[in-house]
């Protein structure tokens, strides 16, 4: 393609438009209670989706690696918690295991 | 600074840190697929969404043209509806004012911090959060386009398991308060599994599916426990 610009620009709108549309609905009325439970289990149902199956494959020559770093930050992150250290320290723990392992 | 600015940057630099690698990831690859430094970073400024810049270069390389292109980022795109639609119902009034801005920053990672702060969301708490993911995610993109062929492509590798790394880090603390959350987290996450596995869906809505299905069942168990509560 010789010019991306409009491409790029239509994908913004795309993705901008779902990210605002709920905000333009808000309203000040209180929400059922089935419909404040539902919106609650949200982001733990995101985020499980957005980690399994896709960590598998960060590492695809060694998924053991990636792996290794995901431990290293749930073992940290349970022991001490923060989030800085367990994102730093998966990155170092699957650098050393490619390293080392390759 | 206020606590409340403190407490922001203590959310988002983490972002920031996660960002930054996966960028320059995208920056690199930009670059190796032949686009100028211009457009990979509009993808990065304008677009801001990571998995569908990535799915977008590879589409690009495949040759497909800019309709199904754009067709193919809504899909991706569009489970972020549903985290809009939650976080419309925790920020605060003042912050009502901001929604077309707060709007444009609505990411995975955004999301799932502000989904965890306890009570309602002020607008600087959200600003400053997607500020730190803008800007890591900006200067990561051009890092990279410049950068990254002087990177061991073993360390840009490893980098990418920090974006997981982060959005573990930030559910780890209510694991440990509940194990329900656990139970829907790695149950969507073998849900997802099985959906990407039968491959019946477009690219991106197997995670839709996944929070409908996911979130609904679990709304069934909440609804006990605040049942429960109001018995007592």
């Amino acid at each position: 393609m010789n010019n991306l610009i409009p491409v790029i620009l239509g994908m913004a709108a795309v993705t901008y438009g779902p990210r605002l549309i709920p905000f333009l609905f808000m309203t000040n009325r209180e929400i059922p209670k089935r419909v404040d439970a539902f919106l609650k289990c949200i982001p733990a149902a995101a985020i499980g989706a957005l980690i399994i199956p896709g960590v598998f494959s960060v590492t695809p020559d060694m998924p053991f690696a990636a792996l290794a770093g995901m431990a290293f930050t749930m073992i940290y992150g349970l022991w001490r918690g923060g989030i800085i250290i367990p994102v730093l320290g998966s990155v170092a723990v699957t650098y050393l295991v490619l390293f080392f392992g390759a | 600074m206020t606590r409340q600015v403190q407490d922001a940057f203590k959310a988002g630099i983490p972002i920031f840190i996660g960002y930054v690698p996966a960028a320059i990831a995208f920056g690199i690859l930009s670059k190796s697929c032949g686009i100028t430094l211009l457009e990979c970073f509009l993808f990065s400024a304008v677009v801001f969404a990571g998995a569908s810049q990535f799915i977008a270069l590879n589409l690009l390389m495949t040759g497909m043209g800019p309709g199904g292109i754009i067709l193919t980022t809504l899909l991706v795109n569009f489970r972020h509806f549903l985290m809009s639609a939650y976080l419309s119902t925790r920020i605060g009034r003042i912050a009502k004012k901001y929604i077309f801005l707060i709007a444009f920053g609505v990411t995975d990672e955004v999301f799932s911090v502000l989904s965890f702060k306890k009570g309602q969301l002020s607008k600087t708490f959200v600003f400053v959060v997607q500020l730190s993911a803008y800007s890591g995610w900006i200067s990561g993109t051009i890092a990279g386009y410049i950068l990254g062929g002087f990177l061991p492509e073993i360390l840009t590798k490893s980098m990418g398991v920090a974006l997981y790394a982060l959005l573990l880090a930030i559910l780890l603390p209510e694991i440990k308060v509940s194990a329900k959350i656990l139970i829907l987290a790695i149950a969507s996450g073998i849900l997802n599994t099985i959906l990407i596995k039968l491959d019946i869906l477009p690219n991106g809505w197997t995670i839709i599916v996944c929070i409908l299905i996911i979130a609904l069942t679990g709304s069934f168990f909440i609804m006990d426990e605040i049942e429960e509560k109001a018995c007592e």
